[in-house]
C-alpha cells in the first residue's frame, strides 16, 4: 500500500484489518508483517525558509532531495543522520520519515544533539486513522505535551508519519580533524573527555581500535578552526603527537555509517553508556571488533552471529541495540533493550493508547 | 479564569488525609494551618489565587513517594511545586489539593566533568546548578529570566528556555535523565548519563508536561564548557521590518549568534529612561551577542556589522570591553522592571515564524489602538519567541479583563501566523482555554491519552494545560471508596 496523500493514507489506516509494517525507503532494517504501508508516496518540501532555520517535508521525501535542498543554502541537518545501507546491505532511497521514526543521529550528535533536538513538529496518522498533529514549525514551543519527542525514534509503532518540520542549522565553512595515538580504549576515552570539556566546541569525537588512534572533529569559519586546532593541538600534546588528517569528511562519513562493518560477518549492536563506562563495557563484550563514537558514549560491536550480548556484558547504565542480525537472532533478542517493568508499563500503555489494535510494527519495540 | 470546585467529599476528610500526612513526615514538612497555607496561593502569575488544603514540604524520593501513595489512596488532587515562578499559573493551588513542594530537595548528588553532566535534586534553583560547576568553567546552558529563583523541577515542567537557547537549546535539549515519582507512588528511572532513550522517548513527553505526568524529583543534566568569552553588538533601525530582515540576513550568512535580541519603540524608551543604557532613539533594537576567542569574536562580529551595514542602520555600536558589553545589556535585562515603572504589565510568551515579525508587530500596533492598552515588545529574534508587555492599570475595574483578552487575542495571532501560544513559560491556567485555536480535538486527546497512562485519575495539577471542557470528563475522579 502506498498512499498519496495524507488523508488517503488515514482512510487506509482506518480500515487495516491485520497489522503492517510501516516502511519509508526501507533501508534501516525494520522487520514485521509482510504486508507494507509505505509512504513514500507522501513526498515533498512544503516549505524552506533559511533565514529562520526551518524547513517542513512529507514523510516519505527522500533524503537526498533535502539535502541538496539545504547544500545550495549553505545549510544542513546538524544531526548528521548516519545511511544504513552499507552497514546492512539494504537498498532503496532513505526518507525523512524513516530519519525521524529511528531518531537516526551522527558523530555530531555529541555536540548539536540527536534527531530528536532538532524536530519540530510532526504530522501522522494513528492506529485508528486519526491525523493528528502536535508540535509546530518555530524553535520555541511548549504549548502542550511534547509527543514530537515521543514520536522520534518510535519506529513506527505509534503511528504513521506523514510530515515533520525540522530546524536546520548553516553548514560550517570549514573543518579539520586531529589524530592522537591511544594504545587502548581507556586511553582514547581520556584524550576524547579531555578535548570535550575543553571551550573549542568539539563535533566529533571518536576511536577506532584498529587505528589506534583518537579523532577529534572541530567545525566552524576557517580561522576559527585553524586556531581551535592549534589549541587542541597544544591541550592533547600530554598524550602525544597530534595530527592533522585528511580527508576529513570522508573519514567521518564511514564513522557515521560503522562502514568498515559492512560485509563482515556477524551481528553489529549499538552500545549507548556514560562514556566512561564504555571500556569497561567494551572488554566485557569480547567484540571481534569495535568502533567508539560520540566520546565513548556510543560503542558500535561486531560479535559473531546469534551472540547474546545483552547476557555476556551483564547489567549496566544505558542500552543495546541489535541493528544487524539474522531474523531468527532479531525475534529471540529483540532489536531493542528491555526496559524494566515500570517503564514497559509506560511505554505499553502509551502504545496500546495510540495503536490500540496493534496495526503498527507489531513486535518491533516490545 | 475558572478552575473547577473544589470537591466537598475531600476537603471533608482534610483531618484522616493529614493523620496519614503526619505517620510519613515530620512535622515541619507539612502545613495545615489556613494561615500558613496562604504562602502557597499563588505562583508569579499573582492575578489568581487559591490557598490549597495541605502543603507538604518533602526531604527525599522516598517521602514524595509515601505523599503521593497516600493522595492517590484518598483521591486527592496534587499540584507540584518548584519555586513558584511560573508566569503561566502552573502551580496554582485549588482549594481541595495538596501542594507538593520540592523546595527542601535541592542537593547536588553527584558532578562529573569527564563526563559532563551534573545530578541534581529538583527543588536546586537554575542558577546554583551552574554555581556548582563554575569553580571549574562549566555551565547549565538554559537560562530563564527567573533562574536566581526558579528551581530545576519547574524548568523540567515547563521546558524552559533563556536568552540563549537559539545556540544551547531549552531545557529538553540538556535534560538527560530523572528520577520521577508516578502518581500512585512508583519511581521510575528514566534515561541517565548516557545519550537518548533505547526504546520510545519518555523523557522528552515528561518533560514540558507542566507536572501533570509525575514528580521529578532528581535530574541528570547536561553541563558544558563556557566558552572563552562573549561580546555583543548593538543595532538601531527605523523599522521594525528592517531590524526583522537583518535578522534573518544574519542567521542565513551562516553565523549561530548565542543571542539575538529585539525590543520595540516603547521597550527602548521605557528601558533607557529607566536604566540609562544610552540606547539610540529610534524604532526597534538588536542586540547580538556571539562566544569564542577575542579574535574570534572580532570576526563574527565583522561579518555582523557588514550585514548590518546593509539595512541603513542608525546605530551600530560594537562592544570593545567588558563594561560596554554590561551597559548594552543592562536596558534588555531591565526591560520588565522598567515597563513595572510605568505601570503593571502583562507578559505573553508567543513564538511566532521569524518572517512573520513586521506583519505580527503591525497588527499588535493596530490591536493595541483598539484595545487602548499600549504594548512594548521583547523579542527572542532569532528563535521567534515574543514578549509582548501588555501595560494596564489592576486597580482600574475591567482593566485585567480587557487587558487578558487583548492578550488572547495576540496569542491567536501568532498561532494564526504559523507559530504557537507559548514559547517558553507553558499553558498553566493563563492559556489553557486557548488551546482550542491551536490543537484540533483529536490533537488534544492524544495528549490526554499520555496523561491517562501516567496518571488514570487524573489527580495530577489536573486543571492545567488542556481546556477545561476538553478534560472535564477525565477530571470526574472515582473516589478512594470505590
Amino acid at each position: 500500500m502506498r498512499p498519496e496523500s495524507e488523508s488517503e493514507l488515514a482512510e487506509i489506516v482506518a480500515g487495516l484489518n491485520e497489522p503492517v509494517r510501516v516502511v519509508g525507503g526501507g533501508t534501516r532494517g525494520v522487520t514485521g508483517p509482510d504486508r507494507m504501508l509505505s509512504t513514500e508516496g507522501l513526498r515533498g518540501i512544503t516549505l524552506y525558509e533559511p533565514g529562520a532555520l526551518t524547513l517542513v517535508a512529507q514523510a516519505g521525501t527522500p533524503l537526498a532531495e533535502i539535502e541538496a535542498a539545504l547544500e545550495a543554502e549553505g545549510q544542513q541537518l546538524a544531526f548528521e543522520p548516519m545511511d544504513h545501507r552499507a552497514l546492512l546491505g539494504s537498498a532503496g532511497e532513505p526518507t525523512i520519515g524513516g530519519v525521524v521514526a529511528a531518531n537516526v543521529s551522527g558523530p555530531r550528535r555529541i555536540q548539536a544533539g540527536a534527531c530528536r533536538d532538532f524536530l519540530l513538529g510532526v504530522r501522522f496518522v494513528d492506529g485508528q486513522g486519526q491525523i493528528i498533529k502536535n508540535g509546530g514549525r518555530v524553535m520555541k514551543n511548549v504549548t502542550g505535551y511534547d509527543l514530537v519527542k515521543l514520536m522520534a525514534g518510535s519506529w513506527g509503532t505509534l503511528g504513521v508519519l506523514t510530515e515533520m518540520s525540522l530546524k536546520v542549522l548553516p553548514k560550517p565553512e570549514a573543518s579539520a580533524t586531529l589524530a592522537v595515538p591511544a594504545k587502548d580504549a581507556a586511553t582514547a576515552v581520556r584524550i576524547l573527555s579531555e578535548a570535550l570539556k575543553s571551550p573549542f566546541e568539539v563535533t566529533g569525537a571518536a576511536y577506532d581500535p584498529q587505528q589506534q588512534c583518537a579523532l577529534i572533529r572541530i567545525e566552524g569559519f576557517a580561522e576559527s578552526v585553524s586556531y581551535r586546532s592549534g589549541r587542541l593541538q597544544e591541550l592533547l600534546g600530554q598524550f602525544g603527537a597530534v595530527d592533522p588528517v585528511e580527508p576529513s569528511d570522508a573519514l567521518w562519513q564511514t564513522t557515521r555509517d560503522a562502514a568498515d562493518f559492512a560485509d563482515t560477518p556477524g551481528d553489529v549492536w549499538r552500545i549507548s553508556v556514560k562514556p566512561g563506562d564504555a571500556p569497561e563495557i567494551a572488554a566485557r563484550a569480547e567484540a571481534d571488533r569495535t568502533l567508539f563514537d560520540w566520546g565513548g558514549g556510543l560503542i558500535w560491536v561486531l560479535v559473531p552471529a546469534g551472540t547474546d550480548l545483552r547476557a555476556r556484558i551483564g547489567a549496566f547504565s544505558g542500552h543495546a541495540t541489535l541493528v544487524r542480525a539474522g531474523a531468527d537472532t532479531l525475534a529471540r533478542l529483540g532489536r531493542f533493550q528491555p526496559e524494566p517493568q515500570g517503564i514497559s508499563a509506560l511505554t505499553q500503555g502509551i502504545r496500546q493508547k495510540f495503536d490500540p489494535r496493534g496495526m503498527f510494527n507489531p513486535g518491533l519495540m516490545e | 479564569m475558572d478552575m473547577p470546585q473544589p470537591n466537598p467529599d475531600v476537603l471533608a476528610r482534610k483531618a484522616s488525609v493529614l493523620a496519614r500526612l503526619r505517620q510519613v513526615l515530620p512535622e515541619d514538612a507539612i502545613i495545615a494551618d489556613p494561615s500558613e497555607t496562604r504562602a502557597y496561593e499563588c505562583d508569579a502569575l499573582t492575578a489568581y489565587k487559591c490557598a490549597p488544603m495541605i502543603a507538604v514540604l518533602p526531604s527525599s524520593t522516598q517521602e514524595v513517594s509515601d505523599i503521593l501513595r497516600i493522595c492517590h489512596d484518598e483521591g486527592v488532587p496534587v499540584v507540584p511545586r518548584g519555586a513558584g515562578t511560573s508566569l503561566a499559573g502552573g502551580a496554582l493551588p485549588t482549594a481541595d489539593c495538596v501542594i507538593l513542594g520540592v523546595a527542601r530537595m535541592n542537593e547536588v548528588l553527584e558532578v562529573d566533568y569527564d563526563n559532563r553532566f551534573i545530578r541534581v535534586q529538583t527543588g536546586r534553583t537554575n542558577l546554583s546548578v551552574t554555581g556548582a560547576v563554575e569553580e571549574q568553567d562549566f555551565f547549565y546552558a538554559p537560562d530563564p529570566s527567573s533562574q536566581l529563583a526558579c528551581a530545576i523541577a519547574g524548568n523540567i515542567a515547563m521546558n524552559s528556555g533563556g536568552a540563549h537557547c537559539l545556540k544551547y537549546g531549552v531545557t529538553t535539549n540538556n535534560l538527560l535523565g530523572v528520577t520521577m515519582v508516578l502518581m500512585d507512588g512508583r519511581v521510575v528511572e528514566i534515561g541517565g548519563a548516557h545519550l537518548d532513550s533505547g526504546g520510545l522517548d519518555l523523557l522528552g513527553v515528561i518533560c514540558g508536561s507542566e507536572g501533570q505526568l509525575g514528580v521529578v524529583t532528581e535530574a541528570t543534566l547536561r553541563i558544558l564548557r563556557k566558552p572563552e568569552g562573549a561580546r555583543p553588538v548593538l543595532m538601531g533601525f527605523d523599522d521594525n521590518a528592517v531590524a526583522g530582515e537583518c535578522v534573518s540576513d544574519i542567521i542565513k550568512s551562516g553565523i549561530l549568534p548565542v543571542a539575538i535580541e529585539f525590543m520595540d519603540r516603547l521597550c527602548i524608551e521605557a528601558c533607557e529612561n529607566f536604566a540609562h543604557a544610552g540606547y539610540p532613539n529610534c524604532e526597534a533594537l538588536l542586540i547580538v551577542e556571539v562566544e569564542g576567542s577575542d579574535a574570534e569574536i572580532d570576526s563574527q562580529l565583522a561579518k555582523i556589522v557588514e550585514i548590518a551595514k546593509r539595512h541603513n542602520p542608525v546605530e551600530l555600536r560594537e562592544s570593545q570591553s567588558a563594561e560596554e558589553s554590561a551597559r548594552i545589556w543592562l536596558g534588555r535585562k531591565s526591560a520588565f522592571g522598567a515597563m513595572g515603572q510605568i505601570n503593571d504589565y502583562m507578559c505573553l510568551d508567543g513564538t511566532i515564524p521569524v518572517s512573520a515579525l513586521p506583519d505580527v508587530l503591525r497588527r499588535i500596533g493596530e490591536l493595541s489602538k483598539e484595545f487602548g492598552l499600549p504594548v512594548g515588545n521583547v523579542f527572542h529574534a532569532g528563535d521567534g519567541n515574543m514578549h509582548p508587555l501588555i501595560l494596564f492599570d489592576a486597580n482600574k475595574p475591567g482593566d485585567l479583563e480587557k487587558c487578558e483578552a487583548f492578550g488572547a487575542e495576540i496569542l491567536k495571532l501568532c498561532v494564526d501566523a504559523g507559530g504557537c501560544l507559548t514559547g517558553e513559560h507553558g499553558v498553566g491556567i493563563e492559556k489553557r482555554d486557548l488551546m482550542h485555536h491551536q490543537y484540533a480535538p483529536q490533537d488534544l486527546e492524544a495528549q490526554m491519552a499520555v496523561k491517562d497512562v501516567f496518571d488514570p485519575k487524573w489527580l495530577l495539577n489536573p486543571a492545567k494545560v488542556f481546556p477545561l471542557d476538553a478534560s472535564a470528563a477525565r477530571r470526574v475522579v472515582p473516589m478512594a471508596a470505590e
